[in-house]
């Protein structure tokens, strides 16, 4: 079985940490596909997630020209195993019920419009270029996820305990969000120093529960190594079913 | 090189983009992609390969590779035989790049074209005022922010009843 790992340097890492991130997102969110509570849901998450599939195939085919080893963007997503993959331990969790994926959408919204609205300046012209559209459709994906969390914690009382339990689990994951970048790749504005994202996403947060009615969970440990590669148990479970066919039929094109 | 062969470039060049500039969106098949503005150039490189630059609407589309597709079939067609499609993010398509014509086909098609300047009101649904394509009553509603396409949201018309597709601004 082939397995590849991208070469070590702070700007692919960089680039993969973001492709890995759209890619995981937009599988676990296209798990709900036949299966939402209602048909406009199910269109919308399928459509959140081809947004993501999308910014991930434009991530990962500028990640293998960084890389210049001759690699496509299938093989960097097919053909890495889990700890090659830089991903938010957050996107990986398992989709749980509707307000946990709801929830886990918009905690990360909140942080990647502000994260996409500064890369639109990014000094890597591509990954600028990526953002430039990012920008506007992680916009719709926010609005949709912050109008669902506030109709599910002013709902009933099933689903105001349910988003609140989802709070409650996803918590621990939003820290990493936050963890410094390599400081050269801040200094020469490739990335956005994600310190100077927190006031932005504890604002959205904040106004969204409050509306929501729904508590918002105290800070303390955080969870961290995906973007080093260690990951929670779940990644490995989902990547087996994502890389299935490569790995039944390498190199299998049609 | 010389003078006429500069010459027969440009005249290469500019049947390409008028060839490709037929190609219609697979989805919607009433815009082509010059309507859309995903064309955005082409070139002739020394080689005398034709080089047609495409931009993808939202980042997801899946039509894109269908769209490439159809290029070079169009070009080869018109013959046309050395051509290749690239893909260019840079600068990111936008609604604005719609062309009036198209956005009447839209309207015609029975899809409200997107507001003319995708501004962030727009974008953040204040104030958004979408027209029905059918009877152009203003009294409408959206159903969902997503519909059957990426580019696309599901609205109902409360004057004619009708629901309809919205194309939306990004």
């Amino acid at each position: 079985m082939t397995t590849i790992a991208a070469t070590d340097t702070p700007l692919l890492n960089a680039i993969l940490a973001r492709a890995d991130d759209a890619l995981v997102h937009a599988h676990r969110l296209s798990e709900w596909c036949g299966y939402a509570p209602m048909l406009e849901e199910d269109l919308a998450l399928a459509n959140v997630a081809l947004d993501l599939l999308g910014q991930a195939r434009a991530l990962y085919t500028h990640a293998a020209e960084i890389e210049g080893a001759g690699r496509t963007e299938d093989d960097l997503a097919y053909l890495r195993d889990a700890p090659q993959f830089r991903n938010l331990l957050l996107l990986e969790q398992p989709n749980g019920d509707f307000a946990q994926t709801i929830t886990r959408l918009f905690l990360h919204s909140a942080f990647a419009l502000p994260w996409w609205t500064a890369a639109m300046r990014s000094t890597d012209a591509t990954l600028a270029a990526v953002a430039a559209k990012a920008e506007k459709e992680v916009t719709y994906h926010l609005r949709h996820a912050a109008e669902w969390l506030i109709r599910l914690g002013d709902g009933t009382e099933e689903s105001h305990r349910r988003a609140g339990d989802a709070l409650e689990r996803f918590w621990r994951f939003t820290g990493e969000m936050f963890a410094p970048e390599e400081p050269s790749l801040v200094a020469s504005g490739v990335l956005p120093d994600p310190a100077a994202l927190r006031p932005d996403w504890d604002a959205t947060v904040g106004r969204v529960l409050a509306e929501a009615t729904l508590e918002r969970p105290r800070d303390g440990w955080m969870h961290t190594g995906g973007r080093r590669g260690i990951h929670t148990e779940h990644l490995g479970h989902m990547l087996a079913v994502m890389q299935h066919l490569q790995r039944a039929y390498p190199g299998a094109a049609w | 090189m010389s003078a006429s062969l500069d010459l027969d470039g440009e005249r290469l060049r500019r049947r390409a983009l008028e060839v490709a500039g037929q190609v219609v969106d697979p989805e919607i098949p009433v815009l082509t992609i010059a309507d859309l503005g995903v064309l955005r150039d082409a070139r002739v490189g020394r080689d005398g390969c034709v080089e047609v630059d495409i931009t993808p609407t939202y980042s997801g589309c899946p039509a894109m590779n269908m769209i490439a597709l159809q290029i070079e079939t169009a070009l080869a067609r018109a013959d046309v035989p050395h051509a290749r499609v690239r893909l260019v993010l840079a600068p990111a398509w936008t609604t604005d790049w719609m062309t009036q014509e198209g956005r009447d086909k839209l309207r015609a098609y029975g899809i409200a074209p997107p507001a003319p300047r995708a501004s962030r009101r727009a974008l953040f649904g204040m104030e958004e005022e979408v027209a029905c394509p059918r009877c152009g009553s203003t009294e409408t509603e959206k159903l969902s922010e997503f519909g059957s396409t990426a580019c696309k949201a599901l609205w109902r018309c409360t004057s004619c009843r009708e629901p309809f597709d919205q194309f939306k601004c990004l």
